[in-house]
């Protein structure tokens, strides 16, 4: 956890002050990875935990980090799941204020026989009919190239979703597009 | 001479450095084959075919494998802190790496004792990590899309996955956006904004639009902003000022484009072939 804390965010004077209506009795699980919190986000809700992933507070930002906001009632818990699959967080910290919250906006745009769903700075283009991905464009982190490779050319219905390939906030915003897409497409 | 730092989709044992070359789409660097897809080689590519037709040296890349997961990421930071400053390069580009402040202000501080200072180029994972480190104004040129421009604009987001809405919504006032960028201290020296019109800016504003020919698939291809910035960054190595080298650069890709008469399946490596026919209309019609 010590070296974790070192890598602050240099201080710019630009953190989000903490609001008056605080989140009481919320925690984070903080991870050495954003794969290990896309994991852990998953085996948690698969045992019905309420969670959700969250930008760390600007004191333990790194770069391309995300946390898990958890009932801290139910923290030993959370741990024994966790601990149950390997996982363990490098620490558990009380919120006292707001997190920064994912982008939860779509864009979609038609381009003739293709719809392109864009997340965040990820895009996905599939074509309609089919469901085909045939385009991944945007994104910044190494996965993007990766997740490109493996998914232009599958169809929607049988492609890993970028989820399980991917392990940072561009492969969680891919999955985000994905999921979209596959609303809109194979309804 | 261009040097390209980024990462590419492979399990790359070590750290690859060297002059690249380009041969029948396929790029090569210390002897190993590269094949050429979106990111950091689609950049490497379009580089190298800019430096070919300008008779330059080919771009050198420094490049480790990445899925992701960060490993190679670390790797390249490490060496960059040790050995970015024995390039002897007049440009870098960075491009897809996993963001890390601690690393990146490292690797910046390794960079502040040259002499001359390279001039500086950072898209993808790079230029997230630039903001977010607070240490834009040390770049010289951001490539970012509209979407990254709103990240930018936005002085709490350390990454465009936690851009606020109401900025994310103002993606038809451009204008604001960048200026709200440049307020923050969290925008380059010039910033070459790609999307339907291709802006280039600085602090002063808008100093030029870029909008034909219009080809709407490129935005659906990946690697289309990748190509941009490697062509911006080749020019710039060959002595244009980064303001100019961004509007021939832009022209260049959407032209390159055209050529390739694209539908949003059309894959980045049939556009990077009409680079040099592209390249060289612009740089005779100046």
């Amino acid at each position: 956890m010590k070296s974790f804390l070192k890598r602050f965010r240099r201080d710019t004077g630009k953190s989000p002050k903490p609001s008056a209506e605080g989140r009481q009795g919320k925690g984070i699980l903080v991870f050495r990875s954003t794969g290990e919190v896309i994991r852990a986000e998953r085996v948690l809700r698969a045992k019905g935990k309420k969670v959700r992933v969250m930008g760390p507070p600007p004191q333990i930002q790194t770069g391309c980090d995300m946390v898990i906001e958890f009932a801290l009632m139910e923290q030993l818990e959370v741990k024994r799941i966790l601990g149950d699959v390997g996982l363990e967080p490098l620490g558990v910290v009380p919120v006292d204020s707001p997190l920064l919250t994912p982008v939860g906006l779509y864009h979609v745009k038609e381009l003739g026989a293709y719809l392109m769903v864009r997340a965040a700075n990820m895009k996905l283009t599939v074509e309609r009919g089919t469901g085909l991905i045939v385009n991944v464009s945007g994104g910044g982190c190494p996965d993007v190239p990766y997740l490109a490779q493996e998914l232009v050319g599958q169809n929607l219905r049988e492609a890993p979703q970028p989820l399980e390939l991917g392990h940072t906030l561009c492969g969680y915003a891919l999955q985000m597009a994905f999921e979209e897409a596959m609303r809109r497409c194979l309804q | 001479m261009l040097a390209v730092v980024g990462t590419v989709p492979e399990r790359l044992p070590q750290v690859l450095e060297g002059h690249v070359s380009l041969n029948q789409e396929r790029l090569f660097l210390a002897g190993q084959e590269i094949a050429v897809g979106r990111g950091t080689t689609a950049l490497l590519a379009a580089a190298a075919k800019t430096a070919s037709l300008l008779g330059d040296s080919p771009p050198y890349a420094c490049l480790a494998g990445d899925i992701g997961t960060g490993e190679g990421s670390l790797r390249l930071y490490s060496h960059l802190a040790q050995k970015i400053g024995s390039w002897g390069a007049r440009v870098i580009a960075f491009h897809y790496i996993l963001p890390d402040v601690d690393w990146h202000n490292r690797v910046l501080l390794a960079m502040d004792t040259l002499s001359p200072r390279p001039i500086l180029i950072a898209d993808a994972g790079y230029m997230y990590v630039a903001k977010m480190s607070g240490q834009a104004q040390s770049y010289d040129l951001f490539t970012p899309d509209v979407g990254e421009l709103a990240f930018l604009a936005d002085e709490q987001a350390p990454h465009p996955f936690y851009t606020r809405g109401f900025l994310l919504k103002e993606e038809d006032r451009l204008p604001e956006l960048i200026a709200r960028a440049y307020k923050n201290e969290d925008a380059s020296r010039c910033l070459l904004v790609k999307g339907t019109r291709d802006l280039v800016a600085t602090q002063e504003g808008i100093q030029a639009v870029i909008q034909e020919p219009v080809v709407e698939a490129m935005e659906a291809i990946g690697g289309t902003g990748d190509t941009l910035t490697g062509m911006a960054a080749s020019l710039v190595a060959a002595g244009m000022d980064v303001l100019r080298a961004a509007v021939a650069a832009a022209r260049a890709n959407r032209l390159a484009g055209r050529l390739a008469n694209p539908t949003p399946a059309t894959q980045i490596q049939e556009i990077i072939s009409k680079i040099p026919y592209a390249l060289a209309t612009v740089m005779g019609s100046r």
